[in-house]
């Protein structure tokens, strides 16, 4: 007789977030069969939108209910406040994404929106892994829906060819990330993250070898350099939409990790990887800010910006303290509403022009959509780190955090690259308001966006209000940390 | 409401006006009437809170102080000294004017325009009433933005390159302002001026000074000054030299001069001779530009330089000077930029080989311009003379060649104005003066008169000012004690 295989108890209300995100994904998927064509967009919309917001109240509740953290299903997941206030995020950029994706998807919205789902809800599951195992599988997971994500219009050569980029160099980080875990279990036999640190010896090259190349494979995710060649590619010809996705919601998914697993299986090495992971921000703000100065297409210039906070971000996640951890999560707020609002707006003037945006085709654009000028104004003005929103006191935390660490360098050079990414951010603005159109847009008035505007209204208010309730979110992101053994 | 919150009420009023008019569905009309009413009802609050002051209080009057990033120490804190009240008072007053004036010329886009005006306004209020480091360096660079657009959009033809300079400029020294408080903020425990202990670090002091330096501007930091001072609307032009350029010094005497006594003394005799360069060269160039808004620019910067001297000095007449010729040459320079405003509507240009003559048949814009220009250079009897005369009084104090270079750069002041209004007023009429051209207009006037009244006013009672910016008039001790 075979014995009884051994279940571990599942406490689901932990799970409860993957659970909503991927019941909607299969919802959505199942739309795309069984209703008629002509109700599936606003069927699957609506389905995506109720699992967002589900996800969102149920991460919230699991914030409230998790201030103690500890794991789940045999050690595999953790129930706490960094997990869930990671996948509060998580659900918001999600449910943006949805917003927009209804009015700029314009076939295959079912599969979109079950990829969508699909892809949330991985990074919802990354974010609180527990294991080598566990963070590899979610890995693949919410990447694996990425890719297809990004080919979804795959009449379109940009669309495919990114597709098949972000496979190929994704496929690179994901071997590095394995092959780093394998090294990593060969030297401690252990794959649980707490597990490893107790077992760890010090100076094990095997294990220092793993961490590297766990960092490397990481770092692909997060886009930070030298790991972003694939970035400015598939960001430009990928759906803007997903985009959008892509520079809020991975960012927040892999950062919010890449903290816990330094943190927490590997504290013994912090002295090496704060100095890597110094080393990767310093060549994210160089290679970011300076390839952003000569972009010509606004896509590729949001892209190297995105590389360039990488660099800001892996600045608060190099200090490796407690103040390092919270700055990382608060920073992570303003810059998902920031990066998803301006590639938001970035998709609807594609959408009224039906080719790339480009600075010159942008003159104009806050004149004739004021709305959405403004908006595009306060991000950038807001990533540029001036005080019209949170990127301004994002900064201000990493920078203490560098200072804290004892890296006054650190603050010399990040307050360098701010002065350098200042040209470009200025350039759009400029863009915007004082050229004149120059060409005509092809008749008619352009589409209304209704979704679209709610979508960056949100990332409007979230990066403005940020800058104000600094307190209470530096509150959230301070019992979050907590969970981590800083 | 409290008189407390008088303050805030300054700051956060015309933020406030400025989404209304953002959002509501004004007029073209109703907006501009809106925006002259707010900046109108800027002045009553400030006239209401100079009447409540206490002028021999120490210490910090109408305060207000909440936490704002309670982790890190950094808190909203505003309230206002005997100086920093005159000087909101200059920001209110000169805005009231620099709106007017926008609204008088009906600047097209007019609920982008009059919304960033009054933006702006609040952010230039808020820097001089901040006394938490992150505060007043958020509220420093908030101004940043409206004049980015304000200059990109309805500037001259060089514009594009003048927001550029201007921008990357100043941010310049202001990022390596934001690394010097992080890292004074950190080591302290603290970011509030009133309470943070005083330091001795050399390299924070520079941080601080640099950014303060670019923005007054001195000598080797003033690149941006020529092409944004040309390019920019006249009414915008007349807010970046008479309100916010005083950000620089009002700088320097509350940051700089109070936190960080011990490197100020070590680089008093740079940051002098700095400060005497600007006024030297500074006049020299005015004298030397082809203009009406190069002259009154490069005034400007010699003026920011001999008011760099006098709060360096480190005397008593040297700061009190200071703080007289702050506001002073903020009206004056206020009111000319926006007279080179109404002068170019009439001959499209401010160049001195195309003007000429102007006097005849226009005798309130002569009146107004030779009243402005004789204030200017100092002429004895004026409030600029009392500012000029304390400030090289206190630099004799100090040394007396500092007065010699200061008494030297005031002849030439007297060359340039002088300059400025022949080739304005008098002289053969020029090609583009043209018998078309009107006198000042009743609108011109009103907004352009109280400023005058205001001076002259200043002029007739300079202590007003001079004796009512510090507790007990004793600047230095003042200083010292960090205005406890």
């Amino acid at each position: 007789m075979i014995g009884a295989i051994h279940t571990p108890h599942v406490d689901w209300f932990s799970l409860s977030t993957i659970l909503v995100l991927l019941g909607g994904s299969f919802l959505a998927l199942l739309s795309a069969v069984l209703v008629p064509q002509s109700l599936r967009r606003t069927v699957s919309f609506l389905v995506a939108a109720s699992a967002t917001t589900g996800g969102l109240v149920t991460s919230i509740w699991l914030y409230v209910d998790s201030a103690s953290g500890h794991r789940v299903v045999a050690d595999a997941f953790y129930r706490d406040r960094w997990t869930a206030l990671a996948q509060a995020i998580l659900c918001a950029t999600t449910l943006a994404t949805a917003l927009v994706g209804a009015e700029q998807i314009r076939e295959h919205e079912p599969e979109f929106f079950a990829l969508l789902l699909a892809s949330a809800a991985g990074m919802t599951f990354f974010v609180g892994a527990a294991n080598l195992m566990t963070m590899f599988l979610s890995l693949e997971w919410f990447s694996i829906a990425l890719y297809v994500l990004c080919a979804i219009e795959y009449e379109k050569e940009g669309s495919l060819e990114a597709g098949l980029k972000y496979l190929v160099v994704g496929s690179f980080g994901s071997a590095a990330l394995l092959f780093g875990s394998a090294l990593v279990y060969g030297a401690t036999s252990r794959i649980g993250f707490q597990e490893i640190a107790a077992a760890a010896g010090r100076h094990d090259l095997l294990l220092v070898l793993g961490l590297a190349m766990i960092v490397a494979g990481l770092s692909f995710k997060s886009s930070a350099a030298p790991f972003h060649m694939w970035t400015p590619d598939v960001y430009q010809g990928a759906p803007t939409t997903v985009t959008a996705f892509m520079s809020s919601a991975t960012k927040v998914a892999a950062f919010a990790l890449t903290v816990r697993i330094l943190r927490t299986a590997f504290p013994q090495e912090t002295h090496l990887w704060s100095w890597a992971l110094a080393g990767i921000a310093v060549a994210s703000l160089l290679i970011g800010n300076f390839a952003a100065l000569v972009q010509r297409d606004v896509k590729r210039l949001l892209a190297y910006s995105s590389i360039s906070h990488a660099g800001f971000i892996l600045i608060g996640v190099a200090s490796g303290t407690a103040l390092g951890g919270r700055a990382v999560m608060y920073y992570l707020i303003p810059y998902s509403a920031m990066a998803f609002g301006s590639f938001a707006i970035v998709a609807a003037r594609e959408r009224e022009l039906g080719e790339p945006v480009t600075m010159d085709n942008l003159a104009g654009f806050g004149w004739e959509r004021p709305f959405l000028g403004v908006a595009l104004w306060f991000f950038m003005f807001g990533f540029a780190g001036l005080p019209l929103g949170g990127g301004f006191v994002g900064k201000f935390y990493v920078l203490a955090a560098a200072y804290d660490h004892g890296w006054t360098w650190l603050v010399v050079v990040g307050v360098l690259a701010t002065l350098v990414s200042l040209y470009y951010y200025l350039g759009v603005v400029r863009a915007i308001y004082m050229r004149g159109p120059a060409l005509a847009v092809a008749g008619g008035s352009p589409p209304r966006d209704a979704l679209t505007h709610v979508a960056v209204g949100a990332a409007l208010v979230v990066s403005v209000a940020s800058l104000f309730a600094v307190s209470p979110l530096i509150t959230l992101a301070k019992h979050a940390a907590s969970a981590l053994p800083f | 409401m409290t008189t407390s919150s008088l303050t805030s009420v300054l700051v956060w009023l015309p933020v406030a006006a400025a989404i209304v008019i953002w959002i509501l569905p004004l007029s073209r009309y109703a907006i501009g009437s809106l925006a002259v009413l707010v900046s109108l009802a800027e002045v009553g609050i400030w006239i209401e809170q100079a009447a409540r002051f206490d002028f021999s209080k120490h210490g910090l009057q109408f305060s207000e102080d909440a936490p704002w990033i309670k982790d890190l120490h950094v808190s909203y804190h505003v309230g206002e000294y005997g100086f920093s009240l005159w000087l909101v008072g200059l920001t209110v007053v000169a805005m009231a004017a620099c709106i007017g004036y926008g609204f008088w010329v009906g600047r097209d886009r007019p609920r982008a325009y009059f919304g960033l005006m009054l933006m702006l306004t609040g952010a230039t209020v808020g820097v001089f009433v901040a006394q938490d480091l992150l505060l007043f360096y958020a509220f420093f660079e908030a101004m940043l933005v409206p004049l980015y657009v304000l200059i990109g959009v309805w500037g001259g033809a060089g514009r594009i390159g003048a927001t550029v300079k201007l921008l990357i400029y100043t941010m310049a020294g202001s990022l390596l302002m934001l690394a010097a408080i992080i890292v004074y903020g950190l080591r302290v425990h603290t970011f509030d001026l009133v309470t943070g202990p005083v330091s001795a670090s050399r390299w924070l002091f520079l941080g601080f000074m640099v950014a303060f330096a670019i923005k007054a501007p001195l000598f080797p930091f003033h690149g941006w000054l020529p092409d944004s001072y040309r390019e920019a609307p006249p009414e915008v032009t007349a807010v970046l030299s008479g309100v916010i350029a005083k950000a620089g010094t009002y700088g320097m005497l509350r940051i700089a001069l109070t936190q960080f006594p011990d490197p100020s003394s070590y680089y008093r005799t740079v940051v002098l001779a700095l400060g005497a360069a600007a006024l030297v060269y500074g006049s020299l160039l005015a004298f030397r530009a082809p203009d009406f808004r190069g002259v009154v620019a490069y005034s400007s910067m010699a003026q920011s330089g001999l008011i760099t001297i006098g709060l360096f000095s480190g005397t008593n007449l040297g700061f009190d000077g200071a703080v007289l010729q702050m506001v002073a040459h903020g009206l004056v320079s206020t009111a000319l930029f926006l007279v080179a405003g109404t002068i170019e509507r009439r001959t499209t240009t401010g160049e001195f080989a195309l003007l000429g003559g102007m006097a005849k048949g226009r005798p309130a814009l002569a009146t107004v311009l030779m009243t402005l220009g004789v204030i200017s250079l100092a002429v004895p009897g004026s409030a600029a003379f009392a500012g000029e005369f304390l400030i090289l009084a206190g630099a004799f104090q100090r040394a007396w060649w500092w007065a010699a270079i200061g008494a030297g750069a005031i002849v030439l002041a007297a060359m340039y104005m002088l300059r400025l209004i022949s080739a304005v007023l008098h002289e053969a009429r020029g090609p583009r003066v043209s018998d078309a051209a009107l006198d000042l207009r009743p609108g011109e006037l009103a907004l352009v008169v109280p400023l005058v009244g205001v001076l002259l006013l200043l002029s007739a009672w300079p202590a007003g000012i001079s004796h009512h910016s510090f507790a007990n008039d004793d600047p230095t001790t003042a200083v010292t004690d960090q205005f406890r």
